[in-house]
C-alpha cells in the first residue's frame, strides 16, 4: 500500500512537472512568436468572394427554406422566435430587402414574394469601420468576419449595417440550443452578449467546401471570385441583369440578385 | 479639502444614505441583467440601442455644457461667473461618470471593456469617444480641484491651469461632437444621417446643460444660502435662451429638408415620432407633442426679459426645457433612428422596468457625486470667506 502511494506520488509529480513545463514551453513559445496562419492544402482561394442568387430558379418561397436550414444547421444557429431571433439567412418581401427601389406596378413576385437576404460582405462595411475592437474584420479575400471572443457587445455593428445583417445575442443561445445538442459540433456556439451573423462559411472554404447555402442549392446561388472575369459568378453578373441591396449607399455589397 | 465631507447636517448623510441604498437596489438589478444577459430590456434586434446610449448621449452634453461658463469667464474676461464655475465642473465630473456608466450598462460583455484600448481602432468613432470622455474627465478634475485649492489658500491658481482651462473648452466642443459622429456617419439610419446633427447636440447640451446646472444652484441656494449673484444669473440664463432657440431652429432645418426634399426615407421617422407609422402609433407620440409644447411653453417664458429675470417664474422655464430637451434626446432621437427600422418597418421599443431602475441607478451615482463633490466646493468656500457675495 505505502510503496503503491509512493509510485503514484512519483508519478503524479513526473506528470505535473512534465505537463508545467511543457506549458511553459508553448507559452513562451507563444509569447515570442506573434500569431500566423497559413493556408490548408484544399483551401479555396479568391481575390473577392462574391455570390450570385438566382432568384428566378426559386419558384417559391419554399424552395429557399432548405438552404436556410443548412446554413443555420451548419453555424449552430438557435431557433429562438421573436425580437431577439438570430439569423443569418432569411426571407423578406422584395420591399424590405430592396426599400429604395419601390415599384406598385412590377410583377406578382416583387409584390408577394420572398427574397432571401444575408450578410452582403460589402466592399466598404461600415460595421468594420465603426468596430471599436476590430472584433469584425475584412479578411484578404473580402470576407466580412467576426471574433466571436473580442466582441464587446457595443452593437455599433448594427447600428451601421444599412442591411440588417447582425444579430445580438440578448440571451443565452445555449438555452435554445445546448453546445451537447448543436447539429455541427465542429462549429462553436457563442456565449449571450455577443454579435453575429454570416461569414459567407470561412471555415468551409477554408477546408475546400463551398458555403452550405450555395452546396443546398443545388446550382441556383453562385459563388466565386467577384475579381476573376473567368469566374462562374462575373460570366453570370455579365449575362444577366442583376440588383443589389441599398447600392446608392456606396457600400459595394457582394451579393448580386438575378431577378 | 476632503474633510469637508465629513461634516453636515443630519439631512445630508440621510441624502447619500438614501442615494446608496437606491444605488445598491439599481446593482442588484444590473447584476441580474450581467447574469441573464441583454434580453431584460426592450431592446430588440431592429432596435439594438434603447435607453441606456440615449442617456449616455444625452449626459455627453450635460458635461460639455459646462463650457458655458467657462468660455465667457476665461475667453471674454466675464468674472461674474467665476463663482459659479466649479459648480459646472464638477457637474461635468459626475455627467462623464455617468455617461461611462451607461455605456458599460449597454455592453454585452462588459469584462471585455479593455478590448477597446488592447486593440486600438482610430477609424471607430466609438474609440474616439472614450478618448476624449476620458481626457474630458481628467482636464475636469484637475483644474477643478487645483483652482479649488487656490481659492482655498486665498492664492492664484499656478499659471498653467489657464491653458489646461483653454484645451477643456475646445474639448467641451470635441466631446459632443463626436458624440454626434457616432450617429451621423451612419448609412442607413436616415434621422441620424445629417450633417447639422453634431450643431444640433451642442445646441441643446447648451441649453439643457446650463438649465439643469442653474435649476441645481437655485436648490443650493435655497439649501445652504450660497448666492451666484444675479448678473451671473441672468447672463446664463439668456446663454440658455439663446441655445434653446438655436436648437429649436435645427430641428425645423430637420423637417424642412425632410418635407420639401419629398425623399420618403428623410421623412418616415419624424412622422413615425409624431404621428406614427402604417398607421402603428408608438407610446412615443404624446411624449414628442409634450416635446414640442414644452419647448415653446419654455421659450415663451424665456423670450421676454420680464419673465426671464423673474425668480418665481424662472425655475419652472428650466424645467420644462430640460423636460423638452430630455424628451427629444433621451428618446425620440433613439427611438426614432431605428424607427422605422432598415427594412423599413417598425419594430416597437419600450424599456423595460429593470432597465429604467438601471438607469435610475445610474443617475443616483451621478447625484451622489455631485452632491460630495459640491460639499467641497461649498465647504471650501465658507472657509476660503468666499462663500458671500461681495
Amino acid at each position: 500500500m505505502n510503496t503503491d502511494r509512493r509510485h503514484f506520488l512519483k508519478i503524479a509529480g513526473i506528470s505535473a512537472f512534465a505537463l508545467s513545463a511543457g506549458l511553459a514551453g508553448r507559452a513562451a513559445e507563444a509569447a515570442v512568436a506573434p500569431g500566423k496562419y497559413e493556408h490548408g492544402p484544399n483551401t479555396l482561394h479568391a481575390g473577392r468572394w462574391g455570390m450570385v442568387i438566382d432568384t428566378r430558379k426559386f419558384p417559391s418561397e419554399a424552395d429557399y427554406l432548405p438552404l436556410i436550414k443548412a446554413c443555420h444547421e451548419a453555424h449552430n444557429v438557435p431557433n429562438q422566435p421573436g425580437p431577439h431571433e438570430i439569423k443569418w439567412m432569411w426571407l423578406a418581401p422584395y420591399k424590405e430587402g430592396f426599400p429604395d427601389d419601390e415599384n406598385h406596378y412590377g410583377p406578382e413576385k416583387f409584390k408577394t414574394g420572398k427574397f432571401p437576404l444575408l450578410c452582403n460582405h460589402c466592399e466598404n462595411p461600415p460595421c468594420v469601420r465603426v468596430c471599436p475592437t476590430k472584433a469584425t474584420y475584412k479578411m484578404e479575400d473580402g470576407i466580412v468576419a467576426m471574433d466571436y471572443h473580442r466582441c464587446i457587445g457595443c452593437r455599433f455593428c448594427m447600428a451601421a449595417c444599412p442591411f440588417g445583417a447582425r444579430s445580438f445575442n440578448f440571451i443565452d443561445p445555449r438555452i435554445a440550443m445546448p453546445s451537447d445538442k448543436a447539429p455541427n459540433p465542429a462549429y462553436p456556439t457563442r456565449m449571450p452578449g455577443v454579435v453575429e451573423k454570416c461569414t459567407f462559411c470561412a471555415e468551409r472554404l477554408a477546408a475546400g467546401k463551398l458555403p452550405a447555402c450555395v452546396e443546398a442549392s443545388g446550382g441556383k446561388i453562385l459563388f466565386g471570385d467577384l475579381n476573376n472575369p473567368k469566374s462562374d459568378v462575373r460570366k453570370a453578373l455579365a449575362e444577366n441583369f442583376s440588383i443589389r441591396r441599398k447600392p446608392s449607399l456606396g457600400t459595394q455589397p457582394g451579393v448580386y440578385y438575378l431577378v | 479639502m476632503v474633510e469637508k465631507l465629513l461634516k453636515g447636517p443630519t439631512r445630508y448623510y440621510l441624502w447619500l444614505l438614501s442615494l446608496l441604498v437606491f444605488i445598491g437596489v439599481a446593482g442588484t438589478a444590473y447584476i441580474y441583467q450581467l447574469r441573464t444577459g441583454l434580453g431584460v430590456t426592450g431592446m430588440s434586434r431592429d432596435v439594438s440601442w434603447g435607453l441606456y446610449i440615449s442617456q449616455f448621449t444625452y449626459f455627453v452634453g450635460v458635461a460639455a455644457s459646462a463650457v458655458m461658463l467657462v468660455l465667457p469667464a476665461y475667453f471674454h474676461h466675464y468674472k461674474k461667473f467665476k463663482r459659479m464655475i466649479i459648480f459646472g465642473e464638477f457637474m461635468a465630473i459626475s455627467a462623464v461618470v455617468m455617461c461611462m456608466l451607461f455605456i458599460v450598462a449597454d455592453m454585452g460583455q462588459p469584462q471585455r471593456m479593455l478590448n477597446v484600448i488592447l486593440h486600438p481602432t482610430p477609424n471607430s468613432v466609438m474609440f474616439f469617444d472614450m478618448l476624449v470622455l476620458f481626457g474630458y474627465l481628467v482636464l475636469n478634475v484637475l483644474i477643478g480641484w487645483v483652482t479649488l485649492e487656490a481659492e482655498r489658500l486665498d492664492v492664484e491658481p499656478p499659471y498653467w491651469v489657464k491653458y489646461l482651462v483653454y484645451l477643456s473648452i475646445i474639448w467641451a466642443f470635441s466631446i459632443h461632437t463626436v458624440t454626434a459622429f457616432l450617429y451621423a456617419g451612419l448609412p442607413g439610419r436616415h434621422l441620424w444621417l445629417t450633417a447639422v446633427l453634431a450643431g444640433r447636440f451642442l445646441a441643446s447640451a447648451f441649453c439643457s446643460g446650463p438649465a439643469i446646472l442653474l435649476l441645481l444652484v437655485l436648490a443650493v441656494k435655497r439649501m445652504t444660502g450660497f448666492d451666484p449673484g444675479q448678473d451671473a444669473l441672468k447672463t446664463l440664463t439668456k446663454i440658455i435662451t439663446y441655445a434653446m432657440c438655436i436648437n429649436v431652429f435645427l430641428f425645423f432645418c430637420e423637417v424642412f429638408t425632410a418635407f420639401y426634399s419629398g425623399i420618403p426615407g428623410h421623412q418616415h421617422p419624424l412622422v413615425f415620432l409624431f404621428a406614427g407609422h402604417d398607421g402603428h402609433m408608438s407610446w412615443v407620440t404624446p411624449w414628442m407633442w409634450a416635446c414640442g409644447c414644452l419647448a415653446f411653453a419654455s421659450l415663451a417664458l424665456l423670450i421676454p426679459p420680464a419673465l426671464r429675470d423673474n425668480m418665481n417664474i424662472l425655475p419652472w422655464a428650466l424645467a420644462m426645457l430640460i423636460a423638452a430637451s430630455w424628451i427629444d434626446k433621451g428618446l425620440g432621437l433613439i427611438i426614432g433612428g431605428f424607427s422605422p427600422n432598415v427594412f423599413e418597418t417598425l419594430t416597437p421599443y419600450a424599456p423595460t422596468g429593470s432597465e429604467i431602475l438601471i438607469t435610475l441607478g445610474v443617475y443616483a451615482v451621478g447625484l451622489l457625486i455631485l452632491s460630495l463633490l459640491w460639499k467641497i466646493a461649498i465647504g471650501v468656500k465658507k472657509e476660503a470667506g468666499t462663500f458671500e457675495l461681495h
